[in-house]
C-alpha cells in the first residue's frame, strides 16, 4: 500500500537555489493590527519631526524635543510590543528571508544608504545637521551645562537606538534569560557609562571619560598625549582614569577573557557591540560565511592590530625622545588613524552597512580590541561553545544566524567544541538551535 | 571501480565522503532526483517559514564535492538492473556500476484513503513536497493535518504561521501516542491546543472529499464529521522508499533487507539509512529512520562498499525533537506504556513548560526523557550504559544539565519530588 505514488509529488518543477524558492504566497495577507498602525504613525511623526528640525522648519526647545523623541520612543516601544507582546516564548525568525528590508531588497538598500549617509554627513558635513543638533540642546544643557555639539546628538541617538531596539530584543527573546540579561547589560553600559556618565563628568569639570572603552579600541587612552592629559588633570580622578585605562587593557582584559571568553566585552559591555546586538539584530544573518571571507577577516583585523600596536609604541618612543623620532608626523599618524579607522571603518562602514553586510563588519574585520580578545580567547581562555553529542541534524540555523560569519554547523555536526577567535558569545546559535546542541560554557 | 550511491540524503552523502577517504582511486557517483546537492531534510520547515534559504540548509559547501571528486548526478532512477549492473533513469539514460549503495530514504505513508490523489493533498518529506506546498497554500483558507507525529506538528506550525486555521487529526489518545508516554503526550497536546490549534485526538481520517474538479474540499473524520479545507497534509509516518526496486530482485520486506554490514543478498548491492531493514537474527529487524542513525549507517556502508568488514551496532538510543517552541529529548528506553518490571518516575511543571521522566528496570536506569530542557548526551548515555541506580542519577542530575547559562534549573525540586514518589 505504501507503494502508491502520489503523482503530484515528483512533477513540480522548481529551482531550489532561487532565493524565493519556498516563499509561500499567503492566502491570508498579514494585516497591520491597530496597535502596529499606531506605532508606525508615531515613528513617522517622530522621524518627520526630526527631519523638519534639520531642515529648520521647526524650532528648538523642550516642546520640539519631547514631540520628536517622545513619538520615536513611543513608536519604538509600541511596535515590538504589538508584534511580540502576545506571542509565546521561542524563536521568532519567521519570514526573515522573505522581507526586502532583511535581505538586501530595495528597502534594505534604502536603509543602508540612509544610515551610511547619516554617518557621512555627521563626520564631514555636520553643518547640515545644525537644526538636529539644536533640537537636543535642552537635554544637553541639563546634562552638560552647555549647548549640544554634534557628538552629543550622536551619542543621544545611539543610546536611544540601543534602548529601543534592546527593548525589541528582550520581547523577542522572552523566556531566554541569557539573551535578556545580555541585552539589559548592553543597555546599561551604553546609557549609563557611555552616555550619561561622560557628560556628567564634563558637567563637574572632570575629563570626559568612557569607562567602557579601552586601548586599543579607544587608542587615545594609552597614547602619550591622551594618557598625559588624563594624568595631569587636577584632582585625583584624572589619575584614576589614566590607571583605569591601563588596568583594563593589561589586567582586566586577560583575566576576564580567561574566565568568560571575549563575550564579557563584545556582547555584554562594548557600545559598538551593544548597537550591533540591538539595532543590528534584524540583519545578523547577512554576515558572509565563506572560508574566503574568513581569510580576509584574519588578515584585515590583525593588520589593524599590528598598526595600532606599532603606532602606539612609536608614539611613546617619539614622546620619550621629545619629538626626535617623528617630529610633527606623530600628530599626522593620530589624525590619519582617526580618519581611516575611527571614522570611515568603525562608523560609516561599521554601522552604515548593517543592512547590507550584517551588524558586525567593524567587529569582525576592523576592531583591534576584538583582535586581542580573540587571540586571548583562542590561546588563553576556558570559553568554548560545547556541542551535545550526536544531536545535531545539520539544519543550519546556527550558522545562518551567526553575526560573525562562523560556520557553527561545520563543528556541531562533527560533535566538536567550537573555539573561534571571532566568536563574541552572543549565544544566538544556542538560542536558535532546534535540538539543544549548543551551549556557551567553559572547559572543565 | 565505480561506486554509485543512489540517494543524497545524510546516509548517501556520509557514505560518499567516507568512501572517498577509504578508496582515493575509485570513481564515485552520487545520484538524486530530489536535489543536486545534499541538504538537511529536517530543515525543510525553516526554509518554508523564511528562517533560512535552501542553500543555508546544505551541511557541506558545494565546492566540497568537486574537491573530493564525487560526481553529482541529478535524475530519477526508474529501474535497477542487478544482472547488467546498471541503473535506468526516467529519461532513458543508463549508468553502470560496480558497487551500488541504495540510500533512497523514505516516503510518506499513504494508507489508501479515498481521495488521497486529489489536488491539495500532500505529504511533507522532500523538497518537491515543499514546492508543492507553496502552490497548495495559495488557495487554502483552512488546512487539515492527518497524523499526530513530528512531521505533523511541523507542517501544522508552518501552515499556522501563514495565518491558516489548522486542524490536526491524531488517532492516538494523546499527541505522538505511539512514542510518547501518556503524561508527556498530554503535556504536548495541551500546549498544542493553547497555541491555537484545533487538535482532535482519537480521531482518524476516513475520507478526503473532492469538489468535483479534482481538488480537495474537505475531509470526513472517523467521527463522521466533515471538515472543510482546501489543503490536507498526510503525515502519518513514513516508510522505506522502494520505488526504484521493483523487478530488481533485491529482497525487501518493509525495507531493503540487509545484514549487519548493510549488504543485501545481491552481490555488490548495499543499503543504508531510512530504506534499510537490518536483519538481526532476532525476532525484530532493525528499521531506524532518524538523522544520526542514517549518518552512522552511511559510515558503515562506505566500509562495506570498500570491502572492509564493519558492522552496524546501534548504540544507546537517543532522539530529540521540537513541538512548536518546546524542546524534547529522549535517551535510552522510554516506552509509551508502562510495562512489567519497569518503574516510571515522572515529574512535570506545566506552567514552567518542563517535564522529566526516568525509567528504571531491575534497579538500573534504562531511559529518561525531558520536555522543555536540555540534557547532556554524553552523561545520559554513560548512565544508561553503566546501568546506574536511580539514586545515582538523581544525585548527578546537575551534571546532566545542558541548559544555557542563567536558565532556571529546577534540579533540586525534581530530585526531591521524584524521591518522594520513589519512596
Amino acid at each position: 500500500m505504501n507503494q502508491i505514488r502520489n503523482p503530484l509529488l515528483q512533477e513540480t518543477l522548481f529551482d531550489e537555489e532561487a532565493d524565493d524558492f519556498a516563499a509561500p504566497v499567503s492566502p491570508l495577507p498579514r494585516r497591520v493590527t491597530p496597535l502596529e498602525g499606531i506605532a508606525y504613525l508615531l515613528l513617522v511623526l517622530g522621524s518627520g519631526g526630526f527631519l523638519a528640525s534639520i531642515l529648520g522648519w521647526i524650532g528648538g526647545g523642550w516642546g520640539s524635543f519631547l514631540f520628536v523623541f517622545g513619538s520615536l520612543t513611543a513608536g519604538g516601544v509600541l511596535l515590538p510590543w504589538a508584534r511580540y507582546g502576545n506571542t509565546s516564548p521561542g524563536v521568532k525568525n519567521d519570514r526573515t528571508f522573505f522581507r526586502g528590508i532583511s535581505t538586501r531588497g530595495i528597502t534594505g538598500w534604502a536603509a543602508g544608504v540612509l544610515l551610511t549617509g547619516f554617518y557621512v554627513v555627521l563626520y564631514w558635513r555636520s553643518d547640515l545637521l545644525e537644526g538636529g543638533i539644536r533640537l537636543v540642546d535642552p537635554l544637553a544643557l541639563v546634562l552638560t551645562g552647555e549647548e549640544a555639539g554634534k557628538w552629543f546628538l550622536y551619542g543621544f541617538l545611539y543610546s536611544l537606538a540601543v534602548l529601543l531596539f534592546g527593548f525589541r530584543m528582550i520581547l523577542r527573546w522572552r523566556g531566554n534569560p541569557y539573551q535578556i540579561l545580555r541585552t539589559f547589560s548592553v543597555i546599561f553600559f551604553q546609557l549609563g557609562l557611555a552616555f550619561l556618565l561622560p557628560h556628567l563628568l564634563a558637567l563637574f569639570e572632570q575629563p570626559e571619560f568612557y569607562f567602557t572603552y579601552f586601548w586599543p579600541l579607544k587608542t587615545e587612552y594609552l597614547w602619550p598625549s591622551g594618557f598625559r592629559w588624563l594624568a595631569s588633570h587636577p584632582g585625583g580622578l584624572g589619575v584614576f582614569m589614566a590607571f583605569w585605562g591601563l588596568a583594563m587593557t593589561f589586567l582586566a582584559t586577560p583575566v576576564l577573557t580567561y574566565f568568560f571568553g571575549k563575550r564579557w566585552y563584545c556582547s555584554w559591555v562594548c557600545g559598538c557591540g551593544g548597537l550591533a546586538e540591538t539595532m543590528g539584530d534584524p540583519w545578523r544573518h547577512l554576515s558572509n560565511k565563506s572560508d574566503a571571507v574568513w581569510r580576509i577577516e584574519r588578515i584585515s583585523i590583525y593588520t589593524i592590530l599590528a598598526v595600532v600596536t606599532a603606532g602606539t609604541a612609536v608614539l611613546w618612543i617619539n614622546s620619550a625622545m621629545e619629538g626626535g623620532l617623528l617630529g610633527t608626523l606623530s600628530q599626522g599618524f593620530a589624525e590619519w588613524y582617526g580618519f581611516l579607522i575611527g571614522s570611515l571603518f568603525a562608523g560609516v562602514i561599521g554601522v552604515g552597512f548593517y543592512p547590507l553586510m550584517g551588524p558586525r563588519v567593524w567587529c569582525r574585520f576592523g576592531c583591534p580590541m576584538a583582535a586581542i580578545l580573540g587571540l586571548l580567547q583562542v590561546k588563553a581562555s576556558r570559553f568554548r561553545i560545547e556541542t551535545n553529542g550526536g544531536q545535531c541534524m545539520s539544519c543550519g540555523n546556527c550558522s545562518t544566524y551567526c553575526e560573525m560569519g562562523i560556520d557553527v554547523r561545520s563543528y556541531a555536526q562533527k560533535g566538536d567544541p567550537i573555539l573561534r577567535a571571532s566568536c563574541v558569545g552572543c549565544g544566538l546559535c544556542s538560542s536558535v538551535c532546534p535540538r539543544g546542541v549548543l551551549r556557551l560554557g567553559g572547559r572543565k | 571501480m565505480h561506486a554509485v550511491i543512489l540517494g543524497n540524503g545524510v546516509s548517501g552523502a556520509t557514505a560518499a565522503l567516507r568512501l572517498r577517504e577509504l578508496r582515493p582511486e575509485w570513481r564515485i557517483t552520487m545520484v538524486s532526483g530530489e536535489t543536486t546537492y545534499p541538504y538537511s531534510r529536517p530543515a525543510l520547515m525553516y526554509v518554508f517559514m523564511g528562517h533560512m534559504r535552501y542553500r543555508d540548509t546544505k551541511p557541506w559547501p558545494d565546492s566540497l564535492w568537486a574537491d573530493r571528486r564525487i560526481e553529482l548526478l541529478r535524475g530519477w532512477v526508474s529501474e535497477i538492473d542487478t544482472k547488467e549492473r546498471s541503473l535506468k533513469f526516467e529519461d532513458g539514460n543508463r549508468l553502470g556500476y560496480d558497487r551500488l549503495l541504495l540510500a533512497t530514504g523514505s516516503r510518506p505513508n499513504l494508507f489508501g484513503w479515498p481521495g488521497q490523489e486529489l489536488k491539495g493533498v500532500q505529504g511533507l518529506y522532500s523538497l518537491q513536497d515543499l514546492a508543492l506546498l507553496r502552490e497548495n497554500v495559495k488557495r487554502a483558507r483552512r488546512a487539515v493535518v492527518c497524523g499526530g507525529g513530528l512531521i505533523g506538528i511541523e507542517l501544522a506550525e508552518m501552515l499556522h504561521g501563514l495565518g491558516l486555521p489548522v486542524t490536526i487529526l491524531a488517532r492516538e489518545e494523546w499527541y505522538w501516542g505511539n512514542i510518547l508516554p501518556r503524561e508527556e503526550g498530554r503535556f504536548v497536546s495541551r500546549m498544542i491546543v493553547e497555541e491555537g490549534f484545533d487538535l482532535r485526538l482519537s480521531t482518524g481520517l476516513s475520507e478526503i472529499l473532492g469538489d468535483g474538479e479534482g481538488r480537495v474540499r474537505g475531509v470526513r473524520t472517523s467521527e463522521d464529521e466533515v471538515l472543510d479545507c482546501q489543503l490536507v497534509g498526510l503525515t502519518a509516518g513514513v516508510s522505506p522508499n522502494l520505488a526504484a526496486l521493483e523487478g530488481s530482485g533485491i529482497p525487501t520486506r518493509r525495507g531493503i533487507l540487509v545484514d549487519r554490514s548493510l549488504r543485501t543478498e545481491v552481490e555488490g548491492v548495499f543499503a543504508a539509512g531510512d530504506c534499510a531493514e537490518i536483519e538481526t537474527g532476532g525476532d525484530r529487524n532493525l528499521l531506524q529512520q532518524v538523522w544520526y542513525t542514517g549518518k552512522a549507517q552511511g559510515r558503515v556502508a562506505a566500509a562495506s562498499l570498500a570491502g572492509i568488514e564493519e558492522r552496524y551496532e546501534p548504540g544507546i538510543w537517543f532522539n530529540s525533537a521540537k513541538f512548536l517552541g518546546l524542546e524534547y529529548q529522549v535517551y535510552g528506553e522510554v516506552p509509551n506504556r508502562p510495562g512489567e518490571g519497569r518503574r516510571h518516575l515522572y515529574w512535570e511543571d506545566f506552567e514552567a513548560r518542563r517535564a522529566f521522566r526516568v525509567v528504571e528496570e531491575g534497579g538500573a536506569v534504562c531511559g529518561m526523557d525531558i520536555l522543555g530542557g536540555r540534557l547532556r548526551h554524553r552523561v545520559c548515555e554513560s548512565w544508561i550504559r553503566e546501568g546506574r541506580r536511580l539514586e545515582e542519577v538523581l544525585e548527578g542530575l546537575g551534571e546532566a544539565c545542558f541548559d544555557p547559562e542563567f536558565f532556571p534549573r529546577p534540579v533540586e525540586r525534581i530530585r526531591k519530588e521524584i524521591r518522594e514518589v520513589a519512596g
